[in-house]
């Protein structure tokens, strides 16, 4: 086991009547929470939507006909289910484990986040919203969000960090192809959390006409919980599918963690199923002893950002840090509600690979299975060394394999190209 | 009775509005806002709202943000500012809310900070992301500190709602002019001064309108309709012109603090709506 792999901070203490752990499996209460976590931290001006947010989006949950034209979009435009592909020669790499990857890579767009966006956009023609705004930090949510409105015809607009424009070139490409307005972001630090501020400076202003699209389980009620419901399908799938193939639970899942949408996505099905151990996979960037990481669980402390009481990356005085990571869809400061709770009464543990473990684990999937998994997804890939150590040989783990690779084929490149040089 | 009430109180009498301008602490640094806080009261200023900053302001346009970001740039904290307003106080009694984004007075510690706000004499709190579900906690220690915790009513608050804003909001409402973040705008809403008037028919306490607005033409149009107006973007701008910025940070140039006063000034004329 390399140190640098996998490190963990003693968890901080949270009394156990705060911290939700009863809550954690019934989702939040009325007011939006799990346990401490969640909430409504937003002006006065987006209240009054957020309340119409929540009672559309329960009004639609109950009606069969929203039921049926999701999940038909789901099975003949998305492309779900999705299947389960056991990663056989992986698994003898890691010493002989059983490995299972839940191949949201294989849905249109390549991630998990159509799962989402498909439900918010339908959700939002319904309200008879005419206009869609997003945040993006890899481009895939923006790409997945300008996707789902180009099918139901609305107009999209992706606020995006600079940072990320550039990092990402392709993905705003297929952004416009399909349609959407990119506008780059230049405030802050350029990245995903500012992408965020602008957006919601944008839905205080066309609040009217506009329906946000979050793209993970963040931000102020409903939207943790409607984002979750909405991913949630990947862990349905999987549940009944590997019952189907092992006739048994897997002892262990595995998924990456920014925001936390596809972690919950897979989590939320089995949390009940106390013997199956769930871990989230954080960003550690150049090193949790540095200020370069996107560790928010595993290094932050509770606060409230975007609208939502959660772990943050923050200084003493409560002013919000700048996160890295390789993986731009892991850069974010902040981490949904729910993660929070979760980790605060121990059912599932957040971890943290740095960025060149994730480069590791990038290459041992493309090269025992011929599968290119994103750079985030690479991370959870990258923990499978340590979870085989830990259960041992034929053990069996799930992990959601949350997106494709093709988007970061240039920045490994380039990483690999020039240690070739030096 | 506090110093918030006192002011309306006499304002009312008088019949004027308060103008109420608004600056971030520390911006361009602390000296410069010492001496504003000195110029705006001799200017006209009725309540100081002051803002300190935050990495990631939600409700701000441009120019509140890179106030805040030049704030932070001289590395500001929410005790350099409780540290200012306590100096001040030793020789003005104007009337001072400070205004600023939940997370630094979350992790400052919510007891904490209301005891070291109230003994450095500040009269109110304006916190634009913690709205009426979420300020219990909040307003608890507040009103064991005498601090006012002003609330918001928007454009898109419904009737019902406003009521239940209006009997929490100590010291003012603060009605938000438009569906909308903070920044100077040419023209206002049509339908402003309908909003203030279903505002004020909603409580008894003074309602005070901000967002976007610029100048003295904008000032006297509202003065008859509202307690108090709100001017911190447009006042900011005034600033701008005067910053200055080398490698180690900001600073001000001549004339900053006697231009801005000036602005107030011409504010300040425009409350003065039966004269
Ligand atoms: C492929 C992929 N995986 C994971 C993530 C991280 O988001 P979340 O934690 O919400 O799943 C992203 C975000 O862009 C992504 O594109």
């Amino acid at each position: 086991m390399r140190e640098t792999l996998t490190k963990t901070r003693p968890p901080k203490i949270i009394p156990a009547e705060l911290s939700g752990a009863d809550l954690v499996t019934r989702g939040p209460d009325a007011k939006g929470r799990f346990g401490i976590y969640g909430g409504r931290y937003v002006p006065e001006t987006l209240m009054p939507a957020l309340m119409e947010l929540e009672s559309a989006y329960k009004a639609a949950r109950r009606d069969r006909g929203f039921r049926e034209e999701l999940s038909s979009i789901l099975r003949d435009y998305v492309g779900r289910p999705t299947p389960i592909t056991e990663a056989r020669r992986l698994g003898e790499a890691l010493g002989g484990i059983r490995v299972f990857l839940k191949r949201e890579d294989l849905t249109h767009t390549g991630a998990h986040k159509i799962n989402n966006t498909i439900g918010q956009v339908l959700l939002a023609k319904r309200m008879g919203k005419t206009r869609i705004i997003a945040e993006t930090g890899a481009g895939q949510h923006g790409v997945a969000t300008a996707t789902a409105c180009a099918l139901m015809g609305l107009s999209c607009e992706v606020y995006m960090g600079r940072k990320d424009t550039v990092r990402q070139v392709m993905n705003v490409f297929r952004m416009e192809l399909a349609g959407a307005r990119v506008i780059p972001v230049d405030s802050g630090t350029q990245t995903l959390k500012d992408a965020i501020n602008e957006a919601i400076r944008d839905w205080v202003t066309n609040i009217r006409t506009t329906h946000y699209v979050i793209g993970s389980v963040v931000g102020p009620h409903p939207y943790p919980l409607m984002v979750r419901d909405f991913q949630s399908v990947i862990g349905r799938e999987a549940r009944a599918e590997i019952l189907k193939r092992t006739g048994r639970l897997p002892d262990a899942i595995v998924a990456c963690v920014g925001g936390g949408s596809n972690a919950m996505g897979i989590f939320h099905a089995f949390v009940p199923d106390r013997g199956v151990r769930l871990v989230g996979v954080e960003a550690a960037g150049e090193g949790l002893d540095t200020d370069h990481h996107s560790a928010t669980l595993v290094c932050g402390s509770p606060g409230v950002l975007h609208g939502t009481m959660s772990y943050l990356l923050q200084d003493r005085w409560g002013q919000i840090k700048g996160a890295h990571s390789l993986a731009p869809g892991l850069d974010y400061p902040g981490v949904g509600p729910e993660h929070s709770a979760l980790k605060d009464c121990g059912r599932v543990r957040y971890v943290a690979v740095d960025d060149e473990a994730a480069l590791r684990g990038f290459r041992l999937l493309s090269e025992t299975e011929g599968i290119i998994p994103a750079l985030e997804s690479a991370h959870a890939v990258a923990h499978l060394e340590e979870l085989a150590h830990v259960l041992g040989p034929g053990a069996i783990v799930l992990l959601n394999l949350s997106g494709r690779g093709d988007k970061d084929v240039a920045t490994v490149a380039g990483i690999l190209k020039g240690r070739q040089k030096t | 009775m506090n110093r918030i009430d006192l002011l309306f109180k006499r304002l009312q009498k008088a019949e004027e509005a308060a103008l109420i301008p608004f600056i971030t602490a520390g911006d361009p640094d602390m000296a410069t806002t010492e001496a504003l806080l000195e110029e705006l009261e001799k200017a006209g200023a009725d309540l100081i709202e002051l803002g300190f900053p935050f990495s990631d302001p939600l409700a701000d346009g441009p120019t509140i943000q890179a106030a805040s970001q030049r704030s932070l740039r001289g590395g500001t904290t929410l005790e350099d500012v409780l540290d200012l307003v306590a100096r001040f106080r030793t020789h003005s009694q104007i009337p001072i809310v400070i205004m600023g984004y939940y997370n630094p007075i979350l992790q400052f510690g919510l007891a904490r900070f209301a005891e070291r706000a109230a003994s450095s004499g500040v009269d109110g709190t304006i916190i634009p992301d913690l709205p009426l579900e979420e300020a219990g906690p909040w307003m608890r220690e507040a009103d064991a500190h005498g601090i006012a915790n002003i609330l918001f009513a928007a454009p898109t608050t419904p009737d019902t709602r406003l009521g239940r804003i209006a009997s929490k909001t100590r010291g003012f409402l603060y009605y938000v002019s438009v569906t909308g973040i903070t920044g100077g705008r040419t023209e206002l809403p049509p339908d402003l001064l309908e909003g203030v008037r279903r505002a004020k028919g909603t409580t008894k306490r003074p309602v005070c309108v901000g967002f976007g607005i610029s100048t003295p033409e904008q000032v006297s149009l509202l003065a008859p309709a509202a307690d108090g107006i709100i001017v911190g973007s447009a006042l900011i701008r005034v600033m701008e012109r005067h910053i200055q910025a080398d490698d180690t940070g900001y600073g001000s140039g001549p004339g900053l603090v006697e231009e801005a006063g000036a602005f107030v000034r011409s504010l300040k004329e425009a409350t003065r709506h039966f004269q």
